[in-house]
């Protein structure tokens, strides 16, 4: 088991270092301009990261900085060494610390997500699991009708309406107040149970069907056939089914926070949450490539993460694994 | 002296309907087990061996399936009872064993802990002294370092560790009848002897009854004491293991005899029987065995054969006279020794 975790995040780092790579070369060398000058002399890059309003200076700095003057691998290996001592940059556009503004943007998206994931676990593996024991039942068909239909609504369509109803309609909501959980719980919650709810029904949909496919599956296997043969109580039964069924559930859950982690932008920007993917929004809009960087190695980092952890969590859940 | 009857089945028919018609599984069977002894059944896939025995436990669809007749088992109509009393049966008085014993064990539980499940289901015993009875009967089925192979999962056992777990897992509240769904098919052929060997001697240890479906003639002629062969959901013949292989009275038993390959024959080809088995759902009229019969006359696809014993405690299902039987039994038989020779 050791073995296998530290495998897994040796791995990781691996992969790690070739994502901030790729997205280096991304936004780095294939514009084109690495290691050349324009016509005033200066590198198109610096000039870039400079900003609306470019200054002599700020360009010179900005060169030496990133090592613009330097060839490609030396401007990358000083990106690394600084990304992993937290250093990821500076944004020029709004005179920040990449690093901190990131940090600063993380609560927000912290909510989001685990509010969120919490709420679409719960509703998603309830009607899964109970669709399935009571299989083509009324209540199984209709709650997979609207489990079709939560799939089938796009988040930005879901968000808008949710939005129009309980904000410009009903006035119960107030788009936008965004409060942080240490400093104001009561205002924190009243703002994100809508979002929540709009990011757990795509969710919930989503699992809901794949839980109820699973308990299906699951039923006919040879396993708990002999279960009821020895006599088991059928609350014992389907005890041996969920154990089946909601293991590989773990493993989705785990890569779909990940995902979150990096930033809901959809989610962030309709219900103007000040995470890390309204940030990363403002920043495309802006051309702020400094933070665009620093984010995408955020987001990437906890993908990363969380397919680690998900690979460590599901080998401690699936005796078979480790042994592989 | 008379054995006790455990299992006694009197014209047990099971049918599913769907949506391209019944689909007749088992259709009017009529056999019983006693107690120390083995009791054999067998047939091709789809006879109906299966189905019968998860019929009695109550293992088959209920919703969907039509059952009538009688499973009578211990003084009790298993048919007539629902889940919640069947229940305190399974696997205490009325144990099953199937095919394959990888697929048949929970993956993500221990071994131990799955045996130790069956014993509390069914006893207040504490879990000190359920895993005492668990490593006790690990071992008594041959296991060798129950200690350390209880805290271990299914896939670290091989083929005939599991099945010899799973017979254990069977045997904890003492029943008194085992069913062994083909034990053995999933299983390479010495381990295959050992487990039959396991459960002969349990057998007889624990003065139980044995019912062992198979389709292997081989492990029927090792092991069991009665046997009842089946076709299409019916039961074709039912004798001693001497006499379905000194003197069967049936086609579909000669057919099946002699298509088993000897050692010392020297064979062109071997000696299938003709045909495929029926539709369960468009059953021939008359005998289900008479389009592949070579002998089949006048009555044979009209009328359906009762099964009757004849005399001789052999009760079969064929048109034949025994005169008639005897006759073409003895011809077919000098035949294949002729060529065995």
């Amino acid at each position: 088991m050791l073995q296998y975790v530290i495998r897994r995040i040796l791995w990781a780092t691996v992969m790690l270092v070739t994502v901030v790579a790729l997205v280096f070369v991304i936004f780095f060398v294939l514009p084109g301009s690495a290691g050349k000058a324009n016509e005033s002399g200066y590198s198109p890059l610096a000039v870039k990261i400079a900003g609306k309003r470019p200054t002599e200076a700020t360009i010179k700095a900005i060169t030496k900085r990133l090592s613009l003057d330097r060839p490609v691998h030396e401007q990358f290996l000083s990106y690394i060494g600084n990304a992993a001592q937290g250093d990821l940059g500076y944004s020029y556009q709004t005179e920040e610390q990449v690093t901190q503004a990131v940090l600063r943007r993380l609560p927000p998206t912290l909510s989001l997500a685990f509010g969120a994931s919490v709420l679409w676990l719960l509703m998603g593996c309830t009607v899964g699991v109970i669709s399935a024991l009571k299989r083509r039942t009324l209540l199984d068909r209709s709650s997979m009708v609207l489990a079709l239909a939560g799939v089938s609504m796009p988040v930005f369509w879901l968000g808008l309406v949710m939005v129009f109803f309980f904000d410009s309609n009903l006035g119960i909501y107030d788009t936008g107040s965004y409060a942080a959980l240490t400093s104001n719980p009561i205002r924190w919650l009243s703002v994100m149970w809508l979002p929540w709810l709009v990011l757990a029904i795509l969710y919930a949909a989503v699992y809901a069907r794949m839980v109820r496919s699973n308990m299906l599956e699951v039923s006919g296997e040879d396993y708990i056939r002999t279960a009821r043969a020895k006599g088991l109580r059928e609350r014992s039964v389907v005890r041996h089914k969920l154990r089946s069924a909601l293991t590989p559930v773990v493993t989705m859950y785990g890569l779909d926070l990940g995902l979150l982690l990096g930033g809901a932008i959809i989610t962030e920007s309709i219900f103007n949450i000040p995470g890390i993917g309204s940030f990363t929004v403002t920043a495309i809009l802006q051309q702020n490539l400094p933070v665009i960087l620093g984010t995408t190695v955020i987001a990437s980092f906890f993908i990363i993460l969380s397919n680690l952890v998900v690979d460590i969590v599901y080998a401690m859940l699936d005796p078979r694994v480790t042994y592989s | 002296m008379a054995a006790e009857v455990l299992l006694e089945v009197k014209d047990l028919k099971v049918h599913f309907p769907t949506p391209d018609g019944v689909v007749k599984a088992v259709d009017g069977l009529t056999f019983s087990v006693s107690r120390g002894e083995t009791f054999g059944i067998v047939g091709e896939s789809g006879s109906g061996k299966s189905v019968t025995c998860l019929t009695a436990l109550g293992l088959i669809n209920r919703d969907q399936a039509q059952v009538s007749g009688e499973i009578v088992f211990m003084g009790r109509d298993l048919v007539k009872l629902s889940n919640e009393d069947l229940r305190p049966i399974r696997g205490k008085d009325l144990s099953m064993i199937f095919q394959d014993p990888f697929a048949c064990l929970h993956p993500f539980y221990r071994v131990g802990d799955q045996i130790i499940e069956a014993i509390r289901c069914h006893d207040d015993m504490s879990k000190k002294q359920a895993q005492e009875r668990t490593l006790e009967l690990l071992s008594a089925v041959g296991i060798p370092k129950p200690r350390d192979r209880f805290r271990d999962y299914p896939h670290q056992y091989s083929g005939g560790m599991r099945q010899r777990a799973m017979i254990a897992m069977a045997l904890v509240h003492n029943p008194s009848l085992l069913i062994a769904d083909e034990p053995t098919t999933a299983l390479d052929v010495t381990v295959q002897a050992q487990i039959l060997d396991l459960i002969d001697r349990v057998k007889q240890e624990f003065n139980i009854g044995v019912i062992l479906i198979t389709h292997d003639l081989g492990v029927i002629a090792d092991v069991a004491q009665h046997v009842m062969v089946m076709y299409a959901g019916r039961a074709m013949e039912i004798a001693s293991r001497d006499e379905i292989f000194d003197k069967p009275l049936h086609p579909y038993t000669w057919g099946l005899l002699e298509s088993i390959p000897t050692v010392d024959a020297q064979i062109e080809g071997l000696v299938p029987i003709e045909g495929a088995p029926p539709s369960l759902i468009n059953m021939p009229r008359g005998c289900a065995f008479h389009p592949r019969c070579p002998h089949r006359f006048e009555p044979c696809d009209n009328e359906r054969p009762a099964l009757e014993d004849r005399g001789g405690g052999h009760p079969e299902s064929c048109h034949l006279t025994a005169n008639d039987k005897a006759a073409i039994w003895g011809k077919r038989e000098a035949q294949r020794n002729k060529v065995a020779s």
